[in-house]
């Protein structure tokens, strides 16, 4: 049996979830791939209920480091604040929408529920459908769908899930920009409140989304220090402040080496 | 265009036919030899009931044995995935049986089971149960990884991700094998008949050849054939109709050509 918060109809599903948002330790993760040491004793913590975005060069490790999270991939210890365990509390949204072709849009919000062999609560999944502007859409199967709304839907299903610690890798990446923008924008108001790890290659988007930012570089990686943006996500993209930041991790992931927050205000280069 | 798709298949055998009727006047070829289409057709009408009787025999065998193939292949693609203790057991044997030809097999079956639909029942099993078997098994285990993973951290059960996520996934793998075998099904009747029967379009030919009955020949391999083709769309149409989510480019069957140059949506 998997841990889930139970949901009476008259809390908002997002609510409910955020009360039980549990903070996440990764301690000591080592991985070793093909003879290449990946992180050697990498922590990593997540504080509970915020977003944490995580920036990094290709290859640098970062949807291994999820996985490991996930518990898809072994090689460190994950716990909650209280040194327990965090399996069966977590949703994933991968870059793809991994959503089954042969299923419609609600039957793939409903996919959880089945998988575990619990009675689908069909009108939570429209409802969901519904805050993900696809009501409409719920009998349409995915190739029917855009990509947005392809991703829409996976959002759904990652809120279907109900779990308080959400990891999402590249989830936006394949999408055009004003597509990415608006479901930058509904995913940073239905998660609110629940521990998320964001991975992404877009430092605008970890700027927009992120209560602390993270770039992750070198082999073995490491994280060069926290960057928390201002202000409340999600954050304007006229923003001067975000751009400015924008510049100093462009500086960061090009391996310029940390250039201070101060000097980099004024030095776009 | 549409109209065309109609009338092209007709227009091919009325050519196919003709040339064929022109030739065998042309040449005087005997009857024994090469009978016209002509003289073909009115055996088969001539002859009906005859034919009518042993045809039901061999499209009741050819019937009875897809359904036996197919189940049996499936199970056993079913099984192969989900234990592991199978694969490691089952699947080599399974495969070097495949060095074996099933033709070869004929005599002994019929040796075993007697001269009845039975045989010929067994030997069309027998010739589907691998192609059904290999293209499932191979659909089982070719499911997208991230919908694994997915599943995974939902906490999903083996049997359950087999169930909901291993097995559609595989449908469109299953009807290729299936396409497969509902084209060899018929081959696997025949043969057996041929090895030794009583009845059966298979027996009726073999039967006409010794007495020089090319005609009858031909005309039991008219019926022979035009229940294959019709078997082969009847199971394409069902299983695209049973798997409406799978991209499908050349709708309407991939045997006619006019469909290929359909623009890709």
């Amino acid at each position: 049996m998997s841990v889930r918060v139970d949901h009476s109809p008259q809390i908002v599903p997002e609510r409910a979830a955020a009360v039980a948002a549990p903070a996440v330790h990764i301690r000591d993760a080592t991985l070793v791939y093909d003879g290449t040491t990946l992180f050697d004793g990498l922590s990593l913590s997540l504080a509970a209920g915020t977003w944490t975005c995580i920036l990094g060069p290709s290859g640098v490790g970062k949807s291994s480091l999820l996985r490991m999270i996930a518990g898809l991939q072994s090689g460190g210890t994950v716990t909650d604040g209280e040194g327990r365990p965090v399996a069966g509390r977590i949703a994933w949204m991968a870059q793809q929408d991994l959503l089954l072709p042969w299923a419609t849009a609600i039957e793939n919000v409903l996919i959880g529920a089945k998988l575990r062999g619990e009675r689908p609560d069909r009108q939570r999944a429209l409802a969901l459908l519904d805050r993900v502007g696809l009501a409409a859409r719920a009998d349409a199967r995915p190739a029917q769908l855009s990509g947005g709304e392809r991703q829409r839907v996976a959002l759904a299903r990652t809120l279907m899930e109900g779990r308080p610690i959400v990891l999402m890798d590249e989830p936006f990446s394949a999408l055009d920009a004003v597509t990415r923008a608006s479901l930058q924008d509904l995913a940073a108001e239905l998660l609110r409140g629940r521990t998320v790890l964001l991975i992404t290659h877009d430092p605008l988007e970890a700027l927009r989304l992120g209560d602390t930012v993270l770039v992750m570089v070198g082999r073995p990686a490491r994280f060069e220090p926290p960057i928390p943006p201002a202000g409340t996500a999600p954050r304007r993209l006229d923003d001067p402040a975000l751009l400015r930041l924008q510049a100093t991790l462009l500086n960061l992931l090009a391996g310029r080496g940390p250039v201070p927050v101060a000097r980099a205000a004024g030095d776009v280069s | 265009m549409n109209r065309m798709t109609v009338a092209r298949p007709l227009i091919i055998a009325a050519v196919i036919l003709g040339g064929w009727e022109a030739f065998v006047h042309l040449t005087g070829q005997p009857r024994f030899i090469l009978p016209a289409p002509s003289v073909v057709a009115g055996q088969i009408a001539e002859r009906f009931d005859v034919l009518a009787g042993h045809f039901a025999v061999t499209a009741a065998e050819i019937l009875v044995g897809l359904l036996c193939g197919t189940l049996l292949g499936a199970g056993a693609a079913l099984t192969l995935a989900f234990f592991r203790g199978a694969r490691q057991w089952l699947l080599p044997p399974l495969v070097v049986s495949q060095a074996v030809p099933v033709f070869a097999l004929a005599p002994v079956l019929t040796l075993w089971v007697g001269y009845g639909v039975v045989s010929k029942i067994a030997m069309a099993t027998l010739i589907i149960f691998f192609p059904v078997t290999a293209a499932f098994f191979d659909g089982l285990r070719r499911t997208e990884p991230g919908w694994l993973d997915q599943a995974r951290v939902m906490g999903a059960s083996r049997w359950r991700t087999l169930r909901h996520l291993q097995l559609p996934a595989a449908l469109p793998a299953f009807a290729s094998g299936m396409r497969v075998a509902a084209a060899f099904a018929p081959i696997g009747a025949i043969v057996g008949e041929w090895v030794g029967a009583s009845s059966g379009l298979g027996y009726l030919m073999l039967h006409a050849n010794g007495r020089g009955q090319t005609d009858v020949m031909f005309a039991a391999l008219v019926l022979l054939a035009a229940f294959s083709v019709a078997l082969y769309f009847t199971v394409d149409h069902l299983l695209r109709r049973m798997l409406p989510w799978q991209p499908d480019q050349w709708a309407g069957g991939r045997l006619s050509a006019p469909e290929l140059d359909r623009p890709v949506p």
